[in-house]
């Protein structure tokens, strides 16, 4: 698309306040040109009767719309002005009074600043289309390689690309492991927090407690990581004895991803749950419930949509979290059910490969944007879910 | 219990409303369980607490505490004439170094910046790096440090003897201002703070401009029921949601790969072209903007929509033109929350790690960058590659820089606190 067309396009899409003027401008044309004729150079002709009343009906209407139709309303109507004996009939909105020439004039810079904010928006959209063309693009490089199959890729337990396998089901299992483990910590946890500071704390607590919890989710994962690794693992080594568990393992991994997503299962739950009127707390209330009956039978399942919401939200963010499992969870595709033992997730897989010296055009290189693609999928599927489990199934109280 | 009462006062047995000593019972064991479930609510909260305390102890304990350093040549071996070595002057410092290193290393020493141009100070360092090469064989963190000083003191005697065990923070001066080296007392963070501060200029100049015009057109031009527009946002709220390395994979395949020409800044001529190659300043700041790029258009569609509509009637009304109702008078009055909204998702992108692992940062850069064509290292990374070293003394320096890169952070969302106070009194003036 050339820049001309591109501008052309638009000025399409300013929209029906435009079309309206430029609708009332050609109105007026014809009826200028009915007037002309009507002043002798050729007989009136009993069609045009009616357009002016049609007109100014037209224009009322403009006139009590919004702003942006108000102006072309009054572009339309100060036409009127350098036309002779039209400004003086009284027929104009706008009254006599000095003659400008207000008629609206294109104006290229609006319409290149509006182009110019569609390109903006436009990016989102380039760059959803860029994740889905490089991750298919060299996904398809990957399976077109003769050593990799769709049926070895989700068939095959053993992740070695030396030795070329790729079977996908060690670095699934670890990233599932560990999310597992994350929900396990981040949704009672978070579910609990976002109860009471919707239902129990007092307005001061809860100025206290939220900024907490904002910081907690600041907090950048490659710290998390290091908190995972010299903090939960000797913890975990510590309570559960050294032969048990392995310096890297997936469950101290998940653990500290759990307390990373903890602050966003109880901000998105708790706004749920505060959105739920008070009439229905009250109604509870009046009834003998207790403040927990009410908490769990009355306001959780009103606002339960909005905590599933959470929930997905939650675990997509576990699936994707990259950092922690690169740093805590091991170094080595590892086919285990065994959450004290190394293994490493997808992410984990793409960091430790990327990180290191990666030809273009490699097995390597294309096999990590075929895992990429699989993790897009799985996150791309379950915020979808969410979004939709949102819409669905709101309930609505005004 | 006083319900009870009236009931069996005003009502027959059997009435409308429950009582007995059933459902009395009943009640009490429905408080009880409300009072059990609001402390497991408070615990829950506590233990979220807990969780942020004992992660930020822990690094406070790597930051601080003992070392056990054994030195090649102990210090008080150099002093001359009882003048110990921190005093003496730059010529018998020179004259140190002479008789302990080989006279290869002097010329290179003398290439590198003669000797007369250095200060007494430098050559001071250079013969602790050369000459006495302190090793560390051992560190402790604060919590033992302060109270198991003894035992400390204790197992350094018995493991390394000969050993010289002092109390060191990490986090010095010196670590800021050095940059990065192999040895761990010496190593700093200079170039990565460089690196972190190029990396997020090129973040905002890119997509700051970007997110506020697109968050603009979704909530001033675009009629929401038309489908691209629709798309636009449905997409941006999707984009929200995408793993950051996914981003990393983009832009290691679009801005290191395919517009390598550009971003390796060969097509100006200028950048490092013995190792020209996409991995540089620009291309990770591109691929961050990109992951922020969602939340700054979705912060600043919340900003615009809170601007009241008497506004831009009163714009339009006045015969303004469309933008210069926006330029006049929506974005000032929403700028507060644009900055605010920015200003987090900066910090976000000061905090991210995995993109720039993908898109390439470079494992060990001592140069500071030179401009956005140069080859990069980032806090996060550089946290990221002490971490990974299995030597305890890296792993304190991976504290150190965290707390660096933390007070970084808390700067910057403490910014933008005050600057959205500072708004909103200019508006509450106004």
């Amino acid at each position: 698309m050339g820049p001309k067309s591109r501008v052309s396009a638009c000025k399409k899409e300013t929209g029906r306040w435009q079309k309206a003027g430029e609708e009332a401008a050609r109105n007026w044309e014809l009826l200028t040109a009915n007037r002309g004729e009507s002043l002798g150079l050729r007989p009136a002709t009993q069609t045009f009767a009616g357009l002016p009343a049609e007109v100014t009906k037209e224009q009322g209407e403009i006139m009590t719309q919004s702003a942006p139709v108000a102006e072309a309303a009054i572009s339309a109507e100060s036409m009127r002005g350098p036309v002779a004996g039209a400004e003086s009939t009284g027929e104009t909105v706008l009254g006599g009074g000095p003659k400008y020439d207000l008629r609206r004039r294109p104006r290229v810079a609006e319409s290149l600043i509006q182009g110019f904010l569609f390109l903006c928006g436009a990016i989102s959209i380039l760059t959803t289309l860029g994740i889905v063309y490089v991750l298919g693009r060299e996904s398809l490089l990957f399976f077109a390689n003769e050593e990799v199959n769709l049926l070895k890729f989700f068939g095959g337990t053993e992740w070695q690309p030396a030795i070329s396998r790729f079977g996908i089901w060690p670095l699934v299992t670890a990233t599932l492991m560990a999310s597992l483990i994350a929900m396990a910590v981040a949704l009672p946890m978070g579910l609990c927090i976002a109860i009471y500071l919707s239902e129990y704390a007092g307005q001061r607590t809860r100025s206290v407690l939220k900024p907490i919890l904002e910081v907690l989710a600041g907090i950048p994962t490659v710290v998390y990581g290091y908190f995972a690794l010299t903090f939960m693992t000797p913890f975990l080594r510590g309570i559960l004895g050294r032969d048990i568990v392995e310096i890297y393992n997936t469950a101290s991994a998940g653990i500290v991803i759990g307390i990373l997503v903890i602050p966003l299962v109880s901000s998105m739950s708790e706004d749920a749950l505060s959105a739920v009127p008070g009439s229905l707390r009250q109604a509870s209330y009046g009834l003998g419930a207790t403040r927990l009956e009410t908490a769990v039978r009355i306001v959780l399942p009103a606002a339960l949509s909005g905590v599933a919401a959470a929930f997905i939200v939650a675990i997509s963010r576990a699936i994707g979290e990259t950092m922690i499992v690169a740093i805590a969870a091991g170094a080595g595709p590892n086919f285990t059910f065994s959450p004290f033992r190394a293994a490493e997730t997808m992410t984990g897989h793409i960091v430790r490969i990327s990180g290191g010296d990666l030809s273009y055009d490699s097995i390597d290189y294309n096999s990590i944007f075929a895992i990429g693609l699989l993790l897009f999928l799985m996150t791309l599927s379950l915020n979808i879910l969410s979004q939709w489990i949102v819409r669905r199934f709101r309930e609505e109280y005004e | 219990m006083a319900l009870d009462q009236r009931q069996t006062a005003t009502q027959p047995a059997g009435g409308l409303m429950p009582s007995g000593p059933a459902y009395r019972e009943q009640v009490v064991t429905r408080q009880r369980r409300g009072r059990r479930w609001a402390i497991i609510f408070q615990a829950a909260m506590l233990s979220g607490i807990i969780a942020l305390c004992a992660l930020l102890f822990n690094i406070l304990n790597q930051s601080f505490g003992y070392v056990a350093i054994i030195n090649n040549i102990d210090p008080a071996e150099l002093a001359i004439d009882g003048v110990p070595l921190d005093e003496l002057t730059k010529d018998q410092l020179v004259g140190i170094l002479e008789a302990n290193v080989s006279a290869g290393l002097m010329r290179r020493y003398e290439h590198d910046m003669p000797f007369a141009q250095r200060t007494s100070e430098n050559v001071h360092e250079l013969i602790l790096e050369r000459v006495v090469e302190p090793q560390v064989q051992a560190t402790w963190g604060l919590f033992e440090s302060v109270f198991a000083r003894g035992s400390v003191f204790a197992e350094a005697e018995e493991r390394f003897p000969g050993s010289d065990v002092y109390f060191r923070s990490w986090l010095t001066t010196s670590f800021i201002s050095k940059s990065q080296s192999s040895e761990p007392l010496r190593a700093g963070v200079r170039t990565a703070i460089f690196g972190s501060l190029w990396v997020v200029a090129i973040t905002i100049l890119f997509s700051f401009p970007i997110g506020v015009g697109a968050a603009i057109y979704l909530e001033e031009y675009a009629h929401k029921e038309r489908l691209i527009n629709r798309l636009i946002q449905t997409n941006i709220n999707n984009l929200a949601g995408v793993p950051s390395i996914i981003y990393g994979m983009l832009g290691l395949a679009i801005f290191v790969r395919i517009l390598e020409v550009f971003t390796s800044g060969a097509f100006l001529g200028i950048g490092d072209q013995s190792t020209a190659n996409g991995r540089t300043i620009i291309s990770a700041g591109l691929t961050l903007g990109l992951l922020i790029l969602p939340l700054i258009i979705i912060n600043g569609q919340e900003a615009i929509r809170a601007v009241p509509n008497s506004l831009r009637q009163a714009g339009f009304g006045l015969g303004a033109t469309h933008w210069q109702v926006i330029w006049h008078h929506v974005l000032p009055s929403a700028m507060p929350g644009i900055l605010t909204g920015t200003i987090l998702a900066i910090s976000r992108a000061i905090g991210e790690t995995a993109p720039l692992v993908v898109v390439g940062a470079s494992t060990f850069i001592a140069l500071d960058p030179s401009g956005p064509f140069s080859k990069f290292t980032v806090l996060p990374i550089q946290i990221y590659q002490w971490t990974s070293r299995p030597q305890d003394e890296f792993r304190n320096l991976a504290a150190a820089a965290i707390l660096v890169l933390l007070v970084l952070l808390l700067t910057m969302n403490a910014s933008a606190v005050l600057l959205r106070n500072h708004f909103d009194r200019g508006q509450a003036n106004a």
